[in-house]
């Protein structure tokens, strides 16, 4: 099976600290993946990394049928290659309505002269509205973004990520600060989402990854310290030392 | 498509509906028309106040919608005024000159023209050659290109460099500072072929009508400034309102997450700073006929942060905001500083207005940003909020 | 007039018998001479007291000049003053003292010719003076007017000068002379070469006499000492100009000419048959000038091709007034060694200048550095901080007239005062404007105007003078060409104090400790008991003191203005952008980089600082493309926010 995103010997540091070691993981083109890890473990960084927002010192990031290196592309060229990204706090646009955020989410050509003369098509109505539907916002279309809560945020921010129509979404921390039955319904969008592409879940939550019931990663000081199932991974003994021993303790 | 962005801005209708009967009103009784009401003096004064509402209106596309705190807007401003002050300077001159020259028993030949007219223009600064920028200075309609391609080249260059090397917020704003510092510097030379601190003078006299009243150039020229506002107007009006306005005031609110959407945010800053710098060209290139004089002093950095006030204290992010602001304390600048509020007698001191009023004005911008972030336009949402 | 001196270098080193005969003697001898004399006539009775070697020659002729030498009726000269009717009397030879009555003398006033001429001999005498003052001044005078004739007495008295720095100076001295005036070449260029490495005005400009040239015109290569061949098609209407000056060439018919001469031939609305409406281009004009050549009715016409053609007959060169080839190119050559050396000179002067601007800067900035740079708040408002300093330095000096107490109450009331503005500011305004720069910068740049016009309207729009105690005032010179004042060195030490002095509070005590805390994490910091608000608002307060005092040192080395706050703060920012945000060294590498710089500019087009101005700012829009986070960056996360 040819893979989506091959990343291969990644190293990056930060004024001597190695937040990057050697990181090497691949992603399927439909497949839904848990990356854990106790803090400084680099999640964030392997993120930025991908999206284009920092430059490794080393490695490859090799993308999609054609084989392209995603280090010499702009973090929008990378988005416009099909990589959508979720930030951990959620960051929607507040002063604008939830049509306007998910319009421009919403794939269409990105150029400043194609959006000026942009028109309202039916068919862009309609997928907007069947991404509402599907993260549940369909009857606050109109209401601004500011005014909705913070899971709905969540749900929005996950929204825009759709309309994109990215082959690679990178979720960090969708779960923080949900309430129970808002993570059940966020498990279901990622899961479904997952369907048809692949869905990379960053999460401290273990709870929240054993109901996501995938193949999950586990990072350690920058590189992939065990993967496999949850059960298979929590099992390894070098995992509890450095996560779950330490969560447990 | 217009009409489907009319209807959903009602607003806009509005503003051009005020803005048609204000000229109106004014037209009607102004020297022009007999009427004679409205001095020739307060008709310019209206005028220009026009073309920074004009100004006001970019900045606030540029400030208020994108984010982007320029402090170089006057600048391409000034740029509008020399490009065309350098027509109207030439042209009256080499009117002058021929007269002048025609009552000579030999007529004179080109060389002996142009060196009349350099002459004239640059003795001020001890030179008579005219520089290489003054190449196109005979020709109105190259001139007026010029009004729209320098500020328009200027921004597109500084806004390229800038933007790609991502530099944002203070940084962005102090560096457009620096630039427009420069260029008034620059503009303070006597060999920069823009007579040094002398600037540029007379402009209120248009070649081809020497004939005409003033009364009548004030009025032409106001309403020229009229129909220009309210062109950008609704020009930026239907920029904002659209997928455009979404885009950019993502950009304002979160930069980094419209890049992650895709969208490749330099060349949407880059666009929003070069099109408000070519409206500021125009805007001044409407200004400086009917102030008659511009100079590097006007380009100088505080310029731009008043203009930067003006927008602020009227309401960032409306676009009526930043009118009211520019009319509202341009007008009132005027009125203090032109000895027309009268002064304070406290006793043991008297407040002159011509001396306290940009203490005034500093103290109230403070307060503004303290305690009225929105501005005035603000005031508008809270009262229409209210009535239902 | 050599002889004179030959007879002198004589008298001094023979002791001659000479003493025998008495002053008042030789002074018959020479009666009219001396009675009246004239530059001419004067040489024959200078040339024989000289010669005479009596001692009291040299006070005789100082009494001379002097206008006190007396005639009496009978021939007798003395030296005297006259007190009301009466005149004391000395003798010219005992020395004896006498008073007589007036009416019978007469007084000798030798005009300003002699006067010189006397002096000059008599520079012989003071050379060798026992009074130091005297031999300096002697010095001093032929420093000022070197003459061929001086040579041989200032060689003779440098043996025996007892003062070392007068003597030291006597031989630089002869060393000049001895290259323009000795009598042999070999002499000449033996001086001459030793000059090569003197960088003194002076020496430079011994060279140049040696070199001076005159410029002429001919036919063929001119005798002479030949300095170089010009090149006439460099500026050929300046040569054709020699070349009508000097009678080879009818004069240029410009336009104006041609023009003249038009006007003065019209006849039927025509001109050397060409009609005057077509006379509106100068192909036209040059036709019927023409015409008009060749009825006679105007001088031929001089056109480019006859001035090149001129031009090109005759040969242009330069001439130097010495004939001797050889000492011109020793000097030529020893004056380009100077002027390297010169040039090395200026490069370290230059460099001078350049840390002394950058010291500048740097105290400018240095506040903003941690106000900007540490806590992230801008601060339009730093100018006026700076402009506060400076009036309170001088609204201390109305008080008090000392100017070095003064300075020494200003510098820490300055402080105080803008500290406590400082403080004020961050509690009313900047405070509710945390992590709203844009805003900040707005509300800043209101405090900003309104100051400044608070400033114009208590102390007026003209400048107030800020006076440097006596001390500081004069300039460290180094050489003719390096030379610092005072206190340019006073800014630049006060600089270093103030680095050292920052770097001590933010890295060696409580208070930067808890100021880096809050910077990095002020979440953090306030769980480990650090009052945030207190700490911002001190950081603010230190800032802005360190305004003020710069304040008062830039105000002692410009002036102070209300405006002078404006005139620094674009500066100050692109220096703290350049530098680098958040750290001191950034600071001090931008202040170094931007003075240096400009300093550099400046000397590149030194008519014109403005446009030095204008193209560092453009240098420093550029550099920031290139390093965006400025020359000492921060990398990492930290810096990605």
């Amino acid at each position: 099976m040819s893979m989506l995103l091959e990343v291969s010997g990644v190293s990056v540091s930060f004024d001597g600290f190695r937040a990057i070691n050697n990181l090497s993981i691949n992603f399927a083109p439909a497949e839904l993946r848990a990356i854990i890890g106790p803090n400084g473990a680099g999640k964030t960084t392997f993120m930025d990394i991908v999206t284009g927002k920092t430059k490794p010192d080393e490695g490859h990031v090799i993308w999609g049928d054609r084989n392209i290196s995603l280090l010499g592309l702009s973090e929008s060229q990378i988005a416009m290659e099909g990589i959508g990204r979720k930030f951990q706090k959620p960051t929607v646009f507040e002063d604008q309505t939830v049509r306007q955020n998910l319009a421009m989410a919403l794939k269409n050509p990105r150029g400043p002269f194609a959006v000026l003369t942009h028109k309202k098509t039916a068919r862009n109505a309609a997928r907007i509205e069947a991404i509402a539907a599907e993260i549940g916002l369909l009857d606050s279309l109109t209401r601004p973004a500011g005014e909705l809560s913070h899971g709905q945020k969540q749900w929005l921010e996950i929204g825009m990520l759709l309309a994109q129509d990215p082959r690679l979404l990178l979720v960090d921390e969708p779960a923080a600060g949900m309430t129970v039955e808002e993570r059940e319904k966020t498990t279901d969008i990622l899961r479904r989402a997952a369907e048809t592409r692949a869905v990379v879940v960053v999460e401290h939550d273990m709870e929240f990854v054993r109901r996501l019931n995938c193949k999950v990663t586990v990072l350690h000081e920058g590189s992939v310290l065990a993967e496999g199932s949850l059960d298979h991974v929590t099992a390894n003994q070098q995992v509890i030392d450095v996560y779950l021993g330490r969560s447990h303790a | 498509m217009r009409k489907s962005f009319l209807s959903e801005n009602p607003s806009v209708l509005w503003f051009i509906a005020a803005l048609g009967l204000f000229t109106l009103v004014i037209t009607l009784l102004s020297e022009a028309t007999g009427a004679g009401l409205i001095s020739t003096s307060f008709v310019k004064t209206l005028g220009k106040t026009l073309c920074l509402c004009l100004i006001a209106i970019a900045m606030d596309v540029v400030w208020g919608y994108c984010g982007i705190l320029s402090l170089g807007h006057f600048a391409f401003f000034g740029i509008g005024g020399y490009a065309i002050g350098m027509w109207l300077m030439y042209a009256r001159t080499e009117g002058i000159v021929l007269e002048s020259l025609s009552g000579q028993t030999i007529p004179p030949t080109p060389q002996e023209i142009s060196d009349a007219i350099g002459n004239q223009i640059f003795g001020v600064v001890g030179s008579s050659e005219f520089p290489l920028i003054w190449a196109f200075a005979d020709s109105l309609f190259l001139q007026l290109l010029m009004v729209v391609l320098v500020p328009g080249l200027l921004a597109l260059v500084f806004g390229w460099l800038a933007f790609r090397s991502r530099v944002t917020g203070v940084y962005l704003s102090i560096l457009t500072q620096a630039m427009t510092l420069a260029l008034s510097l620059y503009l303070f030379q006597n060999d920069s072929g823009l007579r040094g601190n002398n600037g540029l003078s007379g402009l209120q006299n248009i070649p081809g009508f020497e004939g005409t009243p003033q009364s009548t150039i004030a009025i032409v020229f106001f309403l020229i400034s009229a129909t220009a506002l309210g062109a950008g107007y609704v020009f930026f009006a239907w920029i904002v309102s659209g997928k455009m306005g979404s885009v950019i005031k993502g950009i304002r609110d979160n930069e980094a997450r419209v890049r992650f959407l895709g969208y490749h945010v330099e060349s949407y800053k880059l666009f929003v700073f070069t099109i408000t710098a070519v409206i500021s060209g125009i805007a001044g290139a409407l200004y400086y006929p009917q102030a008659g004089i511009i100079n590097p002093g006007e380009i100088a950095p505080i310029a731009s942060i008043y203009l930067a006030v003006w927008v602020a204290i009227g309401g960032r992010g409306r676009l009526y905001g930043a009118v009211i602001g520019a009319a509202f304390v341009s007008l009132l600048s005027s009125w203090f500083t032109g000895g027309g509020a009268p002064d304070i007698n406290l006793g043991f001191y008297i407040i002159q207005w011509t001396d306290w009023w940009l203490v005034l004005l500093g103290l109230s911008f403070v307060a503004v940003t303290l305690l009225f972030p929105k501005g005035i336009g603000g005031l508008f949402d809270y009262l229409v909020r209210k009535q239902p | 007039m050599r002889r004179i001196f030959y007879a002198i270098a004589l008298c001094l080193g023979t002791v001659m018998a000479a003493q025998a005969q008495e002053l008042q003697a030789i002074l018959q001898t020479h009666a009219d001479e001396i009675a009246k004399p004239s530059r001419k006539t004067v040489d024959v009775a200078l040339e024989d007291l000289i010669a005479s070697g009596l001692p009291r020659v040299p006070g005789f002729l100082e009494a001379w000049v002097g206008k006190s030498v007396w005639q009496r009726d009978d021939g007798q000269f003395f030296i005297g003053s006259a007190d009301g009717d009466q005149i004391a009397l000395r003798d010219v030879d005992t020395g004896a003292e006498s008073v007589a009555d007036k009416s019978a003398f007469k007084q000798l006033k030798p005009n300003g010719g002699v006067r010189r001429v006397i002096g000059t001999a008599l520079v012989q005498f003071q050379l060798s003076d026992d009074n130091l003052e005297r031999r300096t001044t002697a010095v001093a005078s032929i420093a000022r007017r070197p003459a061929a004739d001086q040579l041989a007495p200032l060689l003779a008295s440098i043996d025996g000068e007892p003062d070392p720095v007068l003597k030291t100076r006597k031989i630089q001295l002869a060393n000049f002379l001895s290259a323009r005036f000795a009598d042999s070449p070999e002499e000449r260029i033996t001086a001459i070469n030793s000059l090569a490495k003197d960088t003194s005005v002076e020496a430079r400009s011994v060279l140049n006499q040696i070199l001076q040239t005159r410029a002429g015109v001919a036919t063929s290569e001119p005798d002479g000492n030949l300095a170089r061949l010009l090149d006439p098609m460099q500026a050929p209407d300046a040569f054709y100009s020699q070349l009508v000056e000097a009678g080879f060439a009818p004069a240029r018919t410009g336009p104006a000419v041609i023009r003249a001469a038009l006007e003065a031939n019209i006849t039927e609305g025509r001109v050397g048959g060409v009609p005057l409406a077509q006379l509106s281009t100068d192909t036209a004009r040059e036709r019927a000038y023409a015409a008009l050549a060749r009825e006679g009715l105007a001088a031929p016409l001089v056109t480019t091709q006859t001035r090149d053609h001129a031009l090109g007959e005759y040969l242009f060169y330069e001439l130097y007034d010495e004939p001797n080839a050889e000492i011109t190119a020793a000097a030529e050559a020893a004056l380009a060694s100077v002027e390297q050396r010169v040039a090395f000179a200026q490069a370290a002067d230059l460099a001078l200048d350049g840390l002394s601007l950058a010291s500048i800067y740097f105290l400018a900035a240095i506040g903003l550095a941690i106000t900007f740079g540490v806590m992230g708040v801008i601060n339009m408002a730093h100018g006026e901080f700076i402009m506060m300093g400076a009036y309170t330095g001088y609204v201390v000096q109305t008080f008090i007239p000392d100017y070095t107490v003064s300075i020494l109450v200003a510098l820490p009331l300055a402080f105080a005062i803008t500290f406590g503005a400082g403080v004020t500011m961050e509690r009313l305004v900047i405070r509710h404007l945390y992590h709203r720069p844009l805003e900040t910068l707005l509300a800043t740049f209101g405090i900003s105007i309104a100051l400044q016009q608070l400033a114009k309207n208590i102390f007026g729009t003209q400048a107030r003078p800020l006076t440097s105690p006596d001390w500081l005032d004069g300039a460290w010179v180094i050489s003719d060409v390096i030379a610092i004042s005072y206190i340019r060195i006073a800014i630049f030490v006060l600089a270093l104090i103030f680095l050292a002095l920052i770097l001590f509070v933010l890295k060696r005590t409580r208070l930067g400790l808890e100021v880096r805390a809050v910077t990095q994490n002020p979440g953090m910091a306030a769980s480990m008991g650090i009052n945030p608000d207190r700490i911002n608002m001190l950081t603010f307060g230190l800032g802005s003191g360190i305004a003020g005092i710069a304040g008062v040192a830039i105000g002692l080395y410009a002036k102070v203005t209300s405006e002078m706050g404006a005139d620094y703060i674009v500066q100050s920012f692109m220096t703290v952008v350049v530098g680098g945000v958040g750290n001191v060294w950034g600071t001090l590498a931008g202040a170094s980089m931007i003075g240096f710089l400009q300093k550099g500019i400046e000397w590149l087009n030194p008519s014109n600082t403005l446009a030095a101005q204008t193209y560092m700012i453009l240098f420093i829009i550029l550099f920031i493309q290139f390093r965006p986070k400025g020359i000492v960056a921060l990398k990492g996360r930290a810096a990605a926010d």
